[in-house]
């Protein structure tokens, strides 16, 4: 009758793991983060950008990062993908005869790759030891090196790709975007939209760049109106341009519960690289488990004591003397 | 439980060096020299990770399958202390050695694959740690368990030495420690699999879910018992040994149990979340994914009945179908599953593979070692007649 009773005890208690992995959308569950109201980003608008990679070598500059090559003659910096050494690229669509610019057939577009600096980043949930954290003012998505064990979650955590490692070091750190946050102190801003000629990339608040993308999406393909350049809130650098065929889409505005950095296209976001994402992010959904699991370690320590209990009248003492015979 | 009469654990005895030890020396050699260059030179001069899979076979392998193939402890505990079913006591033993191995090396393991390795003891300091990261859940219980494992076993080493009273001591706490040997796999098994959530649609649907824990869980107890059928056959035929049908045909027919409820919660999740599309795609994805569930379901037809799970040929086969089921499971959602966008690919390195190759000679080392200086397998009665 007891090791009945006792097999009834234990599958009691494997029950209890077992429901409660399966209920994770309990009273604990996370809400996708918003963007802090302070929050910094960038407005890129593919319509404006004329593929100058002033960006990218302003980029390499502002970060000391070398050079890399993808041309056999080997004379200047021609990488094909951010990496962990290049941290901001511009990449172009083509397709057919290439002869319109920001047209999807027979056309050719740019976009920028650099980080997104997500409301509820993946890479900050994934990282086991705070070496990527989000600002809470700012919102900038920073990493240390020197708190990092380079496991790489967040590389493959990120939906946009961005952190990357450099794989050619004994002593390689994750490379990303941290939006210059260490030029802010001397009254500079993100190197990117400093140098950028045409305002494709604009430095500023996402709330201030969010309205600036709303205006121009309401606009009529073809009249022309005023583009700032540089930072949305400095000095006037203002030009008259004529408003591209832009996408009734302000990419960044929900995706993942918002990111900082938003951009405007022309062409289909997911022909020019930008990932389809729900309002919600995984970051959420991932916590939401663990904490459900997890949280104040009250589950765990309920099981443990179903588990005690039950190994306590099942373990012998002395049992394992059988050995020593 | 004293009331069940069954063999003490003993020593082998016999010649540690010979052609398997030998073989398994040379394997760890090589794994030496490819760590060295790892070390020195960084993980791109011996690895084809990139930033497209930053992940490959060391993570994949050696630690996400590894530590499930080391789940026979875990699974065999669970089964003679929580569910009292002390009959099986016999096959606890060199089940835990397996564990002990498989869990210490992937532990150790996880270095060999950290960019910034120095760095590693910032997991469990609470000024970095993130409660919110699913690895550090992961990291921090299973460096938990590999503690509680070596005291789970060390048993067999205070017998060896004769040391009565720290025997006497230990097995006071025993119980506590088997509970706790008990939870910490089912929280990084299960965790293991939540790895997978953060990366968000990366991941095929047929292996992103929120049921991923209960998937990952409950495969790795089947796995545990797959692993004790398959290294029971070993280990009897290459010591010569009575192999325990009397505990095997039981003990598969649980495993059965389990691989049924893992099948529903399985198939019940991509019906519900409306996912089972995804299989009847003319894709990749959809063919590992049939090997996968072709693997799991196996063991039934291998041995659905009593008659079949008295044939230890059959057992070692659904074992290792079992086995090969979980790698499937987990490369699928990993790697095959896995997809960043066009223009990355990976396969390991031969470099990569003779690490994990030199892994798993050292663990078929020590357990032979070990099992051969300590008591650890039960007392052959008689040379098995074959």
């Amino acid at each position: 009758m007891t090791t009945r009773r006792n097999f009834l005890k234990g599958c009691l208690a494997g029950g209890a793991v077992a429901a409660a992995a399966v209920a994770p959308e309990a009273a604990s569950a996370r809400e996708t983060h918003q963007r802090p109201p302070e929050a910094l980003g960038l407005l890129y608008d593919a319509t404006l950008c004329v593929g100058c990679k002033a960006c990218v070598a302003a980029c390499k500059q502002a970060n000391n990062n070398p050079a890399e090559f993808s041309t056999v003659d080997k004379l200047w910096d021609t990488p094909l993908d951010t990496s962990g050494y290049t941290f901001n690229l511009i990449k172009m669509y083509r397709h057919g005869t290439s002869e319109t610019k920001d047209a999807e057939e027979n056309g050719y577009a740019f976009m920028k790759t650099s980080c997104m600096h997500c409301a509820d980043p993946s890479c900050v949930s994934a990282c086991p030891v705070s070496a990527m954290t989000k600002d809470p003012q700012t919102g900038v998505v920073g990493y240390d090196p020197d708190a990092c064990i380079g496991c790489r979650y967040c590389v493959a955590a990120c939906p946009f790709g961005i952190p990357k490692y450099q794989y050619d070091s004994p002593t390689g750190k994750i490379g990303k975007c941290e939006l210059c946050r260490h030029r802010t102190k001397d009254g500079h801003y993100s190197a990117c939209a400093e140098v950028c000629p045409t305002g494709a990339t604009l430095y500023g608040k996402t709330s201030d760049l969010l309205a600036e993308a709303k205006r121009r999406v309401a606009l009529k393909p073809g009249t022309w109106t005023r583009y700032p350049r540089g930072r949305i809130d400095g000095p006037d650098q203002s030009y008259e341009g004529q408003v591209g065929n832009y996408l009734q889409h302000v990419y960044g505005e929900t995706e993942y519960g918002g990111t900082q950095v938003l951009k405007l296209s022309a062409v289909d976001f997911e022909k020019v690289g930008m990932p389809k994402l729900p309002p919600n992010s995984s970051a959420a959904t991932s916590e939401t488990i663990q904490h459900t699991l997890y949280g104040g370690m009250i589950m765990p320590i309920a099981v443990l004591g179903a588990l005690a209990f039950v190994a306590k009248r099942n373990v012998a003492p002395g049992e394992d003397d059988k050995g020593g015979e | 439980m004293a009331g069940h009469q069954h063999a003490a654990p003993a020593p082998v005895g016999g010649q540690l060096l010979n052609t398997t030890t030998l073989i398994c020396g040379v394997l760890v050699a090589m794994m030496a020299a490819i760590l060295l260059t790892r070390f020195l030179f960084g993980l791109g001069a011996v690895t084809h990770l990139n930033d497209g899979y930053p992940w490959g076979l060391w993570v994949v392998g050696d630690v996400i399958i590894g530590s499930a193939f080391a789940c026979g402890g875990f699974s065999v505990a669970m089964l003679v202390y929580i569910f009292n079913k002390g009959e099986y006591h016999p096959l606890v033993r060199p089940a835990l050695l397996a564990s002990l191995f498989g869990y210490t090396l992937a532990g150790a393991g996880v270095i060999f694959d950290l960019g910034r390795w120095w760095n590693f003891w910032h997991i469990f300091w609470p000024g970095y740690s993130n409660p919110n990261s699913v690895m550090f859940e992961v990291a921090v219980c299973i460096s938990a368990y590999i503690v509680v494992m070596w005291l789970e076993f060390s048993p067999a080493f205070l017998e060896k030495f004769g040391m009565k009273e720290q025997k006497k001591k230990l097995n006071r706490v025993l119980f506590f420690l088997v509970a706790l040997g008990t939870l910490l796999p089912m929280m990084h098994q299960s965790s293991l699999g939540t790895l997978l959530v953060v990366m968000g649609s990366q991941v095929n649907p047929l292996w992103q879910t929120p049921a991923v824990p209960l998937l990952y869980l409950l495969s790795a107890i089947v796995i545990g018992y797959g692993v004790v059928l398959f290294e029971s056959c070993v280990a009897s035929s290459a010591y010569r040994r009575q192999i325990e049908t009397n505990l095997l045909q039981p003990m598969a027919k649980v495993m059965l149990g389990v691989l049924a409820a893992y099948l529903v919660v399985r198939v019940g999740d991509l019906v519900v979340r409306g996912a089972l599309g995804n299989a009847f795609q003319a894709d990749l994805e959809a063919f590992v994914f049939w090997i996968e569930m072709a693997l799991f379901v196996l063991p039934f037809v291998l041995i659905g009945s009593a008659e079949a799970r008295r044939n230890p040929a059959r057992l070692f086969l659904a074992g290792l179908s079992i086995m090969l089921g979980g790698v499937f499971l987990r490369i699928n959602g990993f790697l095959i599953g896995y997809d960043t966008g066009p223009g990355w690919n990976y396969f390991p390195s031969v470099a990569e593979m003779l690490v994990t190759a030199g892994m798993f000679a050292l663990e078929v080392l020590g357990y032979i070692v070990i099992t051969r200086r300590f008591p650890v397998l039960p007392r052959a009665e008689a040379p098995a007649a074959h």
